[in-house]
């Protein structure tokens, strides 16, 4: 009999709450994440080293695709979407090292992705246009539509983190049957898949979540320029 | 083992087969497209590529909502308690 994938076990518990794999598994890839971003970031010269040019190329990317996708300068959101596009992949990535089941394979680690995506729009969305600005790209693009905006902000965030637990969760899920028919050598391929399965959906959550956040910037009307003396 | 085990295995079987075919069907349509707009316009195949994916994404959050509502069938259905 294999586990459920909904539910996950405690591994043990401080004070009330339980602590299950899932929560130490992302505890210690924020810390090697952190603790890597300030290693990389230690000593940056103008001249790069081939470590630092490697690093500059994935800020580079990720500007890139800020600027393809929301038409805006990716400095205010470089931060959000390249933690996100970057905890993910390394998230999914995880099912290289054996005996480490993914973060994301589990509903709550998606979930909490999802509700900071969730929280993110409204506060990327207020930064730009004011409260009544991010209120008003509600009604657009007439009133009518305003409880079925309502409803879709909403809806998505759960289709955002269905897709991720989803795609995640069903690879686990196949290498253990495979597993379990066929032992050695057989699931190869399928992890293989699984890789490729995960940095698309981590490549996919960032572009979904600039998709959002850039609704709520363009939809509004236009924000005040902070620079222009009035 | 009683009916409703068995109805609810049968409709988490029917919900991925028969969830699987929408999805699968809109997915080769949108390939086809995205790669016939790709050979007529090869300069625009980051932006075209790109988009798909999304859509792809979106689309094929239909067959996961079906492989999710089968998995609840399966382990956490609340009518076999």
């Amino acid at each position: 009999m294999i586990a459920s994938p909904l539910t996950s076990v405690a591994l043990f518990h401080l004070g009330p709450v339980p602590i299950t794999t899932g929560v130490v598994t992302t505890w210690a890839l924020m810390g090697v994440l952190v603790l890597g971003g300030a290693l990389v970031s230690r000593r940056l010269s103008l001249v790069p080293s081939a470590r630092q040019a490697f690093f500059e190329l994935i800020v580079d990317t990720v500007d890139s695709q800020i600027r393809d996708t929301m038409r805006v300068e990716p400095g205010p959101y470089r931060a959000f979407i390249g933690t996100l596009f970057i905890f993910i992949f390394v998230a999914n990535w995880t099912t290289l090292l054996p005996g480490i089941e993914p973060p994301t394979a589990h509903l709550e680690t998606d979930a909490a992705l999802a509700i900071l995506v969730f929280v993110a729009v409204i506060w990327f969305g207020i930064r730009a246009g004011g409260v009544r600005g991010y209120l008003a790209t509600f009604a657009t693009p007439s009133p009518i539509m305003i409880p079925l905006n309502f409803l879709e902000s909403l809806t998505r965030t759960f289709s955002l983190l269905v897709r991720l637990f989803g795609n995640v969760m069903s690879g686990v899920f196949v290498i253990g049957i495979v597993l379990s028919l066929a032992g050695l050598l057989v699931p190869i391929p399928l992890m293989a898949l699984d890789l490729l399965t995960g940095a698309v959906q981590a490549y996919i959550f960032a572009i979904l979540a600039m998709v959002f956040i850039a609704g709520t910037l363009h939809e509004g009307p236009p924000a005040p320029d902070p620079r222009k003396p009035s | 083992m009683n009916w409703l085990a068995v109805v609810s295995i049968f409709c988490a079987a029917m919900a991925v087969s028969f969830g699987a075919i929408g999805p699968a069907l809109a997915e080769g349509r949108a390939v086809a497209a995205a790669m016939d707009a790709i050979a007529r316009q090869p300069e625009s195949a980051s932006t075209i590529s790109r988009t798909l994916f999304v859509g792809l994404a979106m689309i094929e959050t239909m067959a996961i909502y079906c492989l999710v509502i089968a998995l609840l069938l399966l382990f956490a259905n609340p009518l076999l308690k």
